[in-house]
Order: C-alpha cells, then structure tokens, then sequence
C-alpha cells in the first residue's frame, strides 16, 4: 500500500477536528483548551507539509518551521496568562470563566 | 412737543412707580403718578381750546417702527378733532381716578403697583387715540387689554378676580381675532395701514366685490365687519359682553378708568376714527346699527333685575355703548363721540358713587344688604343723584337737563329719524331709556332710601368717604352735569362742521340733523321725555310707594325674571356651546390620543425592546466553547454555502 497524500490529509483532518472537539466538549481546565489550540496548529502543519512535499514546493516547510516557533510563543503566552488568572480568581476551571456574559 | 407730553407722561410715572416703587415707597409713588397724570390732564384741556377751536390739526412724528417692503409702520401723534376729545375725556377721568384711588385703596398693601398700573393703562390709551395707523392703534388696543387684564385681576389673592381677568382676556381675543384679520385684509387691499391713505385710496375700492367661496362679497363691507368684530369684543357688544359684568371683580377705580370711561369706548372711537371707511360700507353700519340698539335694550333688562350694585352699572355700561354704536351706525359718528364724553362723565362718577359706598360697607357690593345710606352719606348720595339724572336722561325740553338729556336723547330721535326696517333702532334704543331710568333709581333707591337692611352695627359704622374720593366725585359730578349743555352746541348740530373738520365723516349727520329739526312728528321728541319720565316714575312706585310690589311682580312675572336674573342665560348657552366641548376634545385628546396612543406607542416599542434584548442576551453566556462552537457553526454555513452556490457572483 503506498501512502499518499489523502493518507496524510485525512490524519490532519482528524487531529484537526479532536482539537476542535477538545475546546468544545472540555468544560473543566484552560490548559486542556490550550492543548486542543495546539492539537489544531499541529494539524494544519501536517497539511503544509505533505502538499509541500507532494507539490515539491519548499515553501510550506518553512511556513511550517514559523508555525512551530509562533505556537511555542503562543504557549507561552497562555500558560502565562493562566497561571496569573489562577493567582487572581483561583480556578481556571473552563465553567468559571464566564464573567463577559451579557 | 406738547403733544408727545401729554401721552407720555403717564408712561413714564408707569414706569417709574413700576421699577422703583418699592423703594420709593407707598406716598411718593401715589403723588408721581397722580401728578404727571394731572400735568397731562392740563395740557390736553389745552390742546382741546386750541385743536376743537383753533382747528389746528397735528402730525407729529416719533420714530419709525417697522420697515419691511411695503409695510410701513411709524410711531407717530395723528392729532386732531377726535384725538383732542379723547385727551381731554381720558386724562381727565383718569387723573380724578388717580386722586379717588389715594382714598380708596389706602388700606392696600401694593399701591405702587395698583398706581403704575393705572398709568399705564392710560398711556396704552393715550397711545391708542393718537395713533396714526392701524398697527399702532392695535399696539394701544392690545396695551390696555394687557392692563384691563392686570387690573382686573388686582387682588390676585381672590378666584374670581383671576378667573374675570382671565375672561376679559380671552373674549377679547375672540374680537381681536376679527380686528386683527381686518387690518391684514387692509393691507392687503390698500397696501398701507396709514389712515391718511387708506381714506385716500377708500372710494376707489368701495362697491367693489372679491369673491370668496364662489360668493361675491363687498370688499370693504368684509373689513368692516371684521374690524367691528373688533370693537365688539372691546365694547363688550351682544354676544362678545359676557366678560364686562365679571370685571367688575376688579377694584371700583378700575371699573370707573377702564371699564365705563376709557378702554371700552376705544370700539367706538375705532369705528369714528374709521368713519371714512365705514361710510363707504353701507351693510356693515346696518349691522353696527342693529348690534348697538340691541345691545342697548338687551343690557338695560339685565340691568334692571341685578342685585349686584356694580353689575347694575356695569350691564348699564353695556347699554350706553350700544347707544354709542347705534349712533355710529345711523351715521351719526360724532353724536356717537359725544355720548362718549358725556358718558365717560357720569358713568365713572356712578362707579366711584358706588365705589364710595362699598368703601363704607367694606366691600359690600349686594343691594339687598343696604338701604337707608342717604343721611351717613350727604356728598355720595348727592353725586350719585347726579349721576343718575345724567344717566338716565332727565332734563325738560326747550329749557335744559343733565348729560344724557342731550347726547343720549339726540341719538334716540336721529335714530327716528335715518329710518331703519320698521324703526326698530328707535324702539330698542327708546325701550333702553325707560329700563335705563328704571335700573338706575331702583339702585338709588334701594342704596339709599327706606329702611335699611344692615346690622345695626354696620349702619352706625357708615362714614362718608375721604376728602380725596370726594373731590374725584364732585369733579365728575360737575362734568355730568353740564357736560351735555356745554357741548350740544359744539359736538353736533349746526356747527360741529367746523369743529370736527375732517376728524370725523358728517355728511350723513348733516342730513340726520336737518331731518330731526324739520320732519320728524312731535310726538318723537316727546318720547324720549316721557319714556325717562315713566322710567323713573316707576322705581318711586316699586320701592316708595307700594314696597310689596317687587315681590309680587317677580313672583307673577316668575319666568321673565329667571330669565333677566340669569341674564338671558348668554354664559351657559356659551358653556353649553363652547367650553363644554372643548372640554370634552381635550379630555378625548389627552386620554385616548396623548396617554393611548401617543404614550402607548413609545412605551410599547421601549417595553418590545426590552422583552426582545432580554431574550438576546442569554446567547451571550461568557463560555468560550459557546463562541468557538458559534464561530464553527458558522464556519461550516458558509462553506456549504459556497459549495453549493458556487462562490460569491
């Protein structure tokens, strides 16, 4: 069996719509959703990297490359965020953030 | 110069007591107003010798007021014959007035302003008889509406008083309406509201017709009318009156300056001083003539069953007005004018009369309350006497009597002598003269004769009034008494010609008078005596002679009495006509328009909004997954949606 490049997108798709899922059925921690935020990043390169090699354009690997270094700030940022949320109210529990409600 | 005196000194002592009288004081504002008012009073007798018999005729320019295209409005004296006569009556009565009201109102606090007012009112007067055109005369007539008004509600303490005040107001509004749109409709067709060229321009317009509603209508018969319409609500005539009677809530003082001698003449003088005009509309002084004589008789049987001691010389007021119009509806302007003066006479000496006798009762004004005041009273019984032989006419003929004898009885016989439809004019105005003596010696009689009806303790109270009043009633007693005899001569008949110039039209008159003198049968001149003497003749019986009378007649004559007591029911027939249906529009307007629907709308659509947002708002629930779930949903619409139709086009 040769693995083609549907082979490739329909892993992507899949670790795209668990990402998804992950935010939307996750009602306990932040940091589950900041998982999931990656889980989807990482999808989205799997896709820029097999078109990339299937099309033989170099181009998308780079992309891929500054991709990985914005997700590792992104994480930093979030975690950051978090832990000071945590300072502050005591809980980073997914069903006690809700103050924005109208 | 002396012209702008005369009117604006009484301004300016308005003025003056007006701003400072609080800090002047009570005395000092009484002497600046009376005595600025007394100087006038002193230059008008001199201008009167030196216009009615110097004939100098004046135009005195002041300043310009409004200039916009072809409207051209200045202040300015128009001073002649009418306007010298009108000095002399206004400044004369109000300057006595001033002098009386020191006596009368010395227990009221706010004199000042009683004082500045009563200026006032006599330069917005001054102003009105002097004016040279239209726009002025209506600053002057709206001038003293404003003080009647001020004055009227006086003691503002008291309901009635406003509500009168507000009555005057408003039925004046409803003539100025009409005197208003007559003097736009002048313009409109003269292009100017000068006198000088309107009466220029007047015969060129007369006979002709507009057409309004596919009717043809006599232009200047139209402006006539509206501007009657006017001096009807001013004069208080049938139909516009019913405030006169009420005003009489306002101080004595008031009721003898405004509401005998001076405002309410003002519809007269307006009709003599338009007398050119009015000469050319020959229906509308057929309607002044049947308004005036109808009112006439119409005021003088209220009058006649009053008990009211003011309103009895009130309706008494209405009547001679009517005579005055009756007079200038035959044509006879200026025996109109003279019944003005002599009127102003009498009839605010009857008022102050009647004011010296509520100054004694403390404001008792029922007649059924008095009685018996002749001795307590020497001066003010002896004036009232005067006033009421003016009033009613007394003199003898061929040898002389009192004012009314000669203004009131030339008009009763010119009003013979121009013919109207069956001579209905000469017996309403007749029938007036007998109910006019009637009513005034029944108030003489039941005021100061027979046995009084008051406490003991009111009676030996009596005092006869300060020598201030006095002086006030023996000056007008005076001017009644020889008023007639010294003006017959001038006023009307042969030479008035010359004294009148071209103030006011005479040829109508001329004929009239020729007419009295030469055609009439005897018995006209006669009648007037007789319906005076029959007049007075039955007061003596009713309340001297046989004192169960009254009661007897009033109980016979049951329904006729309700009916004149009630004043032939004019007030609530207007309540019934007018004020109950708008009454009955505002509260539909106010309950089902302002609060249903008005009110229901905007707080309908606030109340939807609220129920709407109350319902938006649970979609905003603070989780983030909601959003992020929204954001795919959405996400996902919008891709089918490409999909499917292939992409934006």
């Amino acid at each position: 069996m040769t693995i083609g490049i549907g082979h490739y997108l329909t892993v992507a798709a899949c670790l795209f719509t668990l990402g998804m899922l992950g935010i939307f059925l996750n009602r306990k921690n932040v940091i589950i959703i900041l998982m999931s935020i990656e889980l989807m990043l990482l999808a989205v390169n799997i896709n820029f990297v097999a078109f990339s090699y299937f099309l033989g354009d170099i181009v998308g690997q780079v992309f891929t490359l500054l991709n990985l270094t914005v997700a590792a700030a992104e994480a930093a940022i979030g975690l950051a965020i978090v832990v000071v949320y945590f300072r502050n109210r005591g809980s980073i529990a997914v069903e006690d953030i809700n103050m924005m409600k109208g | 110069m002396i012209y702008a005196a005369i009117v604006f000194l009484p301004g300016l002592g308005a003025l003056i007591v007006g701003l400072f009288g609080r800090l002047l004081g009570i005395r000092p504002s009484e002497l600046i107003t009376t005595s600025l008012l007394i100087v006038s009073c002193v230059l008008s007798w001199f201008v009167f010798w030196r216009v009615g018999f110097g004939h100098e005729t004046a135009h005195v320019a002041i300043e310009r007021w409004i200039t916009s295209g072809e409207l051209d409005v200045a202040w300015a004296l128009k001073i002649d014959t009418l306007t010298a006569v009108m000095f002399v009556v206004v400044t004369t009565v109000s300057s006595l007035v001033h002098i009386y009201s020191i006596g009368y109102m010395d227990e009221d606090p706010s004199r000042p302003r009683f004082f500045s007012y009563l200026s006032g009112f006599t330069f917005a007067m001054l102003m009105l008889v002097t004016s040279d055109n239209l726009v002025q005369l209506f600053f002057g007539w709206e001038g003293v509406g404003l003080f009647s008004y001020l004055l009227v509600g006086f003691w503002y303490q008291k309901p009635a008083a406003n509500a009168a005040a507000i009555k005057a107001f408003v039925v004046n509004r409803v003539g100025d309406f009409g005197f208003a749109m007559g003097i736009f409709g002048i313009f409109f067709i003269f292009r100017s509201v000068n006198f000088e060229q309107i009466f220029a321009a007047a015969p060129g317009v007369a006979g002709q017709t507009f057409l309004f509603l596919s009717y043809e209508v006599d232009i200047l018969t139209t402006l006539c009318l509206l501007l009657f319409m006017g001096a009807m609500g001013k004069s208080a005539q049938f139909l516009l009156h019913t405030w006169l009677p009420d005003a009489m809530e306002g101080p004595t003082p008031v009721s003898a300056l405004i509401h005998a001698a001076t405002m309410v003449t003002a519809g007269v003088f307006m009709v003599a001083r338009l007398s050119p005009l009015f000469d050319l509309a020959p229906v509308a002084l057929g309607f002044v003539t049947l308004i005036g004589s109808f009112t006439a008789f119409f005021a003088a049987t209220i009058a006649v069953v009053q008990n009211d001691i003011k309103r009895v010389i009130a309706y008494s007021t209405c009547s001679q007005l009517g005579y005055m119009f009756a007079a200038c509806g035959i044509g006879a302007f200026s025996m109109g004018i003279f019944h003005l003066t002599c009127h102003a006479f009498f009839k605010s000496l009857l008022f102050l009369c009647a004011g010296s006798v509520k100054h004694a009762l403390h404001e008792e004004q029922d007649m059924r309350k008095m009685g018996g005041m002749a001795p307590k009273m020497r001066i003010t019984w002896l004036m009232m006497i005067a006033g009421g032989l003016a009033l009613s006419g007394f003199g003898i003929p061929q040898i002389g009597g009192f004012a009314g004898f000669y203004s009131k009885d030339a008009i009763i016989v010119a009003s013979y002598a121009a013919g109207t439809y069956n001579n209905y004019a000469f017996w309403f105005l007749l029938l007036g003269a007998f109910l006019t003596a009637v009513y005034i010696w029944r108030l003489i009689l039941m005021t100061f004769h027979g046995k009084t009806r008051m406490s003991a303790q009111d009676y030996a109270h009596l005092h006869e009034s300060p020598w201030t009043m006095l002086v006030a009633l023996l000056g007008l007693g005076l001017g009644a008494a020889f008023a007639g005899a010294l003006g017959i001569h001038t006023f009307i008949g042969e030479g008035a010609n010359v004294f009148w110039g071209s103030a006011v039209v005479q040829t109508k008159e001329v004929e009239l008078y020729q007419a009295m003198h030469t055609e009439l049968p005897e018995w006209v001149h006669w009648s007037t005596f007789t319906a005076m003497a029959l007049g007075t003749f039955m007061p003596f019986l009713y309340y001297v002679l046989v004192p169960s009378l009254p009661a007897i007649t009033s109980r016979v004559f049951y329904p006729i009495y309700v009916f004149l007591l009630n004043k032939w029911y004019i007030d609530e027939l207007y309540d019934l006509i007018f004020v109950r249906p708008t009454f009955w529009i505002a509260n539909v307007l106010w309950k089902v328009g302002d609060i249903g629907i008005i009110n229901g709308l905007i707080d309908g659509t606030a109340a939807g909004v609220y129920r709407i947002t109350g319902r938006a708002v649970r979609l905003q629930t603070g989780y983030i997954y909601t959003y992020a779930f929204a954001m795919l949903v959405g996400l996902a619409l919008f891709m089918t949606w490409f999909m499917f139709m292939g992409g934006v086009r």
